[in-house]
This record gives structure tokens, C-alpha cells and sequence, in this order.
């Protein structure tokens, strides 16, 4: 009876042996081709940047382009690029993602110079998803370190909103405590004792959030923040503004070494251009991030609320080398309160 | 029929466990099932398949079928000699080497995929080399199918190696000894003693790389339409408010899920039937 292990056999191999042969990767059809390895929540604005980007290309220069995209957690991201993933260009939530790449000798020490705006096309800032009503009366940040009020934010050591979340937290208690870095400490540890999860990325937070019901309020990118109402319906969340929250530069990078390997160098600086044309601002604030140039900004203007903004440049800070290493890295005062 | 001392239970405690057990499988393995199917056609056929022929969901589906292609014939081949020399033969450290074939059920996917990082990636110890002599594994389906190789090694070895214990080699040295040669040995002897234990195996291998998320994740680079399987391809539609396509695409795994437990249920019938010796 072994005919019947025969054609099980047989059927076996031939899928096996098809499947590679049938499904091989297919050769590429584009004349150009990019990867953009991003953050997370970018997902929506570079769906309709790299349609639009390819458009132009294809008219400007006649040559098709075709824009591959990764996206994940800032850190993780970054992570990647460095352990080997081909990004042509990096597009990241914060500076010192991309400066870890550089560090590894991908890109020249100098990279945020190369661009305009601290090779930031546009900006972001955090602000307070909470769901429809505000049943739990949150105006600001002291509200969020209240017993049962339950905090989502990603994990600080792999995102980057999740950094500009905490970063913005801290910048609160400094004000309102004279200064005082332990009493800061204390608020942002007290504040992250309210949270119940923290998801990798600002995506996994957002659908935490928003689909899966946890929480009373998400500390969120603005750009989340509209989308998720605009997913979801005005009539699920509200949007609150806290007094005072963080300008959030994501900037932007071509890797040195990649477009070089790959001769793709031309291609990747038109595609980073194109996000500060009228035309790439104007996608990026129909996806609600905040444009730079001033003629967008103004048309605008309304759909993006005015906020008092503290910079990472603040003094309280120093700039993203050293608030990464004071608060992030091992040891850090995240590790530090995330601990106890 | 063996009498056994649940009948003299008394009727209200028997139907209690049986409702129990019954509750238990309906709310935790049932439900979730049926609610991907009812997820994936919450907006009808046409939504369904539009999610299933979408490009992105397409190629997913072709490199999850080539990582799987390759990797379960890769460790059907090893998990035959494995099993072969263990069973067949003595040596030193034999036990030893069955440890090691069980180590990927001990050690967690995610340091399985670190595992590949770190020799493969940009910084680890091949990695440079690789670059430039322009070899991509990590972040491309090279680096896919090693960790999902590595995380179902042992499906196939460890379903053949008690069964081809007991066997012995009684039947190979009688072959041996009429004169068959060693392949003869093999084709003739010992692949019809072993063939349903084989096709278990292989089917346990395939779903469980069909299905391989963890390992995967670490080595994907996520890159979309290029470096994302099936499972990849589920978190990402999810992250990206596409509930419906997520689910659909989802049904896929559910349904492999589905014929995986048809088909084991089957070759268990084999198996006990005659696979122990003729």
C-alpha cells in the first residue's frame, strides 16, 4: 500500500520544488529603486509622498523610481540600519537615531547640516489623545501621575515619540518645580507607574489605545493623534493640549555609504528635496505634520493649534546626544524609575 | 474495553468536567478561531479577496511559501541523517547531539534571530565580508529562511528518532547481510518503516515555519513587498488600521491551521495503525 506515501511524497516535492521556482523574487521593474527605512506612525505620509514623488520623477527625468518603505520604532529602526538593512535614506523621529548611524561611519558626523531646518522637512509635537468626553477630566501633564488614570505611551528605549513624550514630561516638572531635577524625576516616575503597557513602537501604542479599548489617554505625535480621529471619527476621542509640550523635529538623511554602494546617491537627494517643495509640505500637513514653509504653514494655520514649545536644544536638555545619554541609555534615569 | 473508575462517578460531576473541558476548548482555541473568519468577511467576499490579491499581501505570500519550501526540505534532508546517525549508529557524544537537536525548542525566537544578527549583520562577525563582496542574508530571504531553519530543525528529527529507536537495525543488517547496498538499504528498508512518522514530521516543520513570527521579526527588516511573510504582513495591515485585510490575510494561517490538524489526524491513524513495524 506504500502508492499512497508515493503521491504524498511526490505532491510534496513538486510543491516544494515549484514554489521557488514559480515564486522566485521577482526582478525588479523600476529603473531606480530606494528603500526608506522610517518610523513608525509616517506609514500614511510616505504612502502618498513616494506616489506623488514618483510621479514628478518619472516627468522630470523619464526613469521610473520605486520607493520601498520600512517602518518600526525610531530606535529599532536605526538599530537595523546599523546591523545591515539598505536604507538609501533614513527618515527618523528624532536626531540622535540617525547620529547612532553615523557614529558607525554610515554617514558624515555632519549629516543635520546638509539639509535645511536641521534637515527636519517638518515638525510635530506631542499632545494628549483622551476618549470622547473626557471622563477623566485630563487637561495636562500633572493630571497624568493622578492614582487611576491609565497612561499609554510607547517604550522610550526603542521609540521615539515615546522619548519625546518623556522628554516633554520632563520639561513640565522643570517649570513647575523651579527646576528641580529630582522632583522631575519623581513626576515622570510616578507618571510612568501609570502605564500598563509599553508597546515598541508609537503605532502599537496608538492601536493599543484606540482599538484594543487600554487606557485613558495616550500620550501621542500630533500627526497620530489627528489620524487616529480621523480613522476612528471625531465622535470616539478628543484632543487635548497640555500648557507646555516639546517641538519634535523627525529628521531626515541620506546614508552615505548605501547610495554609494548602490549608485543611487542622485535619486535618494531629489527624494528628500521633494519634501521640502510646496508640494511635499503640502502632503505632509494634509497628514498633519506641521509644514516649515511659512506659505503652507499659513494656509494651514488652523488645523494646528498654537502650543508653548520647549526644544531639545533648551538648556534643560542640551541636544539629543546628551538627553540620550542622560536619560536613555543603560543606566540612565529612565532605567533608573522604569526600575523601581 | 477497559472499565474505567470515572463510571462509577456519579453523573452530575461526569457531565460537569465533560462541560468543562468542552467550555474551555470552545472559548479558547474555538472563538478566536471562528472570529478571524468573521473579521476577514465583515465586509463581505469582494473585501476579502481584494485584501488576499493586494501586492503587498501577494508577495508576502510568495516569500513565505519560498522560505517554507526551502527550509522544509532542508530540514527534512538533515532531520533524516540526524535521525539516521543517531539511530543507526554508536558514537561518542550521541547524547550530547540530541541536545543539541532540541535546543531550538528552548531557546526563544528572538534570540534566534539575534543569533543571525550577530553573525550576519552589518557589525558581526561575517557580516563585512559579505557586504562587500555583495551577499545580502540579514534583512533579505537568506536571512528568513536560516531562522526559520534553525527554529523548526527539530520537528522531523524528533519525530523519527523514537520510532526508528525501537526499530532497531535489525531489518537494515538483514538487508545488509542478502547483500543490498546502502542506499538500497535506505530506499527499500528503512524509508517504508519510517515514511508516516517522516510526513508527520514534515508537516509539523512546515506549519510551524509557515507560521514563524518571533525569529522572523528580528531578521525581516520589514520592508514592504520585499521582506514581509505572512505573519509580518498580518501585524502591519493591524498597525495600520486595515482591521479587515489584517484578518484576511490572517485566514490564511487559520486555514493552514485547519488542514495541518486534518492531515495529523490522518497520519496519526496511519501511525497507529501500522507505522510501528510491519
Amino acid at each position: 500500500m506504500s502508492f499512497h506515501f508515493k503521491h504524498a511524497a511526490a505532491a510534496a516535492l513538486v510543491a516544494a520544488l515549484a514554489a521557488p521556482l514559480g515564486f522566485a523574487p521577482v526582478a525588479r521593474a523600476a529603473d531606480v529603486s530606494l528603500l526608506n527605512v522610517s518610523y513608525d506612525p509616517t506609514r500614511e505620509l510616505y504612502q502618498q509622498f513616494n506616489k506623488a514623488f514618483a510621479e514628478t520623477y518619472k516627468a522630470e527625468t523619464g526613469k521610473t523610481i520605486e520607493i520601498k518603505a520600512s517602518h518600526g520604532g525610531s530606535g529599532k529602526q536605526a538599530r537595523s540600519v546599523i546591523d545591515g538593512l539598505e536604507a538609501d535614506v533614513v527618515t527618523l523621529a528624532l536626531a540622535y537615531d540617525i547620529d547612532a548611524i553615523a557614529d558607525k561611519g554610515f554617514l558624515a558626523a555632519d549629516w543635520q547640516k546638509r539639509l535645511p531646518d536641521n534637515s527636519s522637512p517638518y515638525t510635530s509635537t506631542i499632545v494628549f489623545l483622551v476618549r470622547k468626553g473626557n471622563p477623566k477630566g485630563i487637561k495636562d501633564w500633572n493630571d497624568l501621575v493622578k492614582p487611576g488614570v491609565q497612561v499609554i505611551t510607547p517604550n522610550p528605549k526603542t521609540s521615539g515619540g515615546a522619548r519625546w513624550n518623556y522628554l516633554a514630561a520632563w520639561a513640565y516638572a522643570l517649570k513647575h518645580n523651579g527646576g528641580d531635577e529630582a522632583k522631575a524625576k519623581a513626576f515622570v516616575g510616578s507618571l510612568f507607574k501609570n502605564v500598563p503597557v509599553l508597546d515598541t513602537g508609537a503605532r502599537g501604542s496608538t492601536v493599543t489605545f484606540t482599538e484594543r479599548g487600554v487606557g485613558d489617554v495616550l500620550l501621542a505625535w500630533e500627526n497620530e493623534a489627528f489620524l487616529s480621529k480621523k480613522e476612528f471619527g471625531d465622535d470616539k476621542f478628543d484632543i487635548v493640549i497640555p500648557s507646555l509640550s516639546i517641538l519634535a523635529e523627525p529628521p531626515v538623511a541620506i546614508v552615505d555609504k548605501n547610495v554609494d554602494r548602490k549608485g543611487t546617491r542622485a535619486a535618494a537627494e531629489a527624494y528628500l528635496k521633494a519634501l521640502y517643495t510646496k508640494a511635499g509640505q503640502k502632503i505632509a500637513a494634509e497628514n498633519f505634520y506641521r509644514p516649515r514653509d511659512p506659505e503652507i504653514a499659513k494656509e494651514y494655520e488652523k488645523v494646528f493649534p498654537k502650543i508653548d514649545l520647549v526644544t531639545i536644544d533648551d538648556p534643560a536638555f542640551g541636544g539629543w546626544r546628551k538627553a540620550q545619554k542622560t536619560h536613555f541609555s543603560d543606566g540612565g534615569v529612565f532605567d533608573q524609575i522604569y526600575a523601581n | 474495553m477497559s472499565v474505567s473508575p470515572i463510571r462509577d462517578e456519579p453523573t452530575p460531576v461526569k457531565w460537569a468536567i465533560v462541560a468543562l473541558a468542552v467550555i474551555f476548548i470552545g472559548l479558547f482555541i474555538l472563538l478566536p478561531l471562528i472570529n478571524v473568519f468573521a473579521q476577514a468577511f465583515v465586509k463581505g467576499w469582494e473585501a476579502y479577496a481584494l485584501a488576499l490579491v493586494e501586492p503587498d499581501a501577494l508577495a508576502a505570500v510568495r516569500l513565505t511559501l519560498l522560505v517554507t519550501a526551502l527550509s522544509v526540505t532542508a530540514n527534512t534532508a538533515m532531520g533524516l541523517v540526524m535521525a539516521w546517525a543517531i539511530t543507526k549508529f554508536a558514537f561518542r557524544g550521541k547524547s550530547f547531539l540530541i541536545t543539541l537537536i532540541d535546543l531550538p525548542f528552548s531557546v526563544s525566537p528572538v534570540v534566534a534571530g539575534l543569533v543571525f544578527v550577530l553573525l550576519f549583520g552589518a557589525q558581526g562577525y561575517f557580516g563585512p565580508w559579505l557586504i562587500d563582496n555583495g551577499w545580502k542574508i540579514i534583512f533579505s530571504w537568506p536571512g528568513i529562511t536560516l531562522a526559520t531553519v534553525f527554529v523548526t530543525f527539530p520537528f522531523v528529527a524528533r519525530e523519527l528518532i523514537p520510532l526508528m529507536q525501537e526499530q532497531g537495525t535489525n531489518e537494515e543488517e538483514a538487508a545488509v547481510t542478502l547483500g543490498a547496498g546502502g542506499w538500497r538499504v535506505f530506499t527499500r528498508v528503512t524509508l517504508p518503516n519510517i515514511k508516516w512518522a517522516l510526513l508527520y514530521g514534515v508537516l509539523l516543520c512546515n506549519a510551524r515555519a509557515m507560521g514563524e513570527f518571533g525569529a522572523v521579526s528580528v531578521v525581516s527588516g520589514h520592508v514592504r513587498g520585499e521582506t514581509n511573510t505572512i505573519p509580518l504582513q498580518v501585524e502591519i495591515l493591524y498597525n495600520e488600521y486595515q482591521f479587515q485585510a489584517s484578518f484576511a490575510v490572517a485566514s490564511l494561517l487559520a486555514v493552514l491551521a485547519i488542514v495541518t490538524l486534518v492531515a495529523k489526524t490522518v497520519l496519526e491513524a496511519r501511525l497507529n495503525a501500522r507505522g510501528r513495524g510491519h
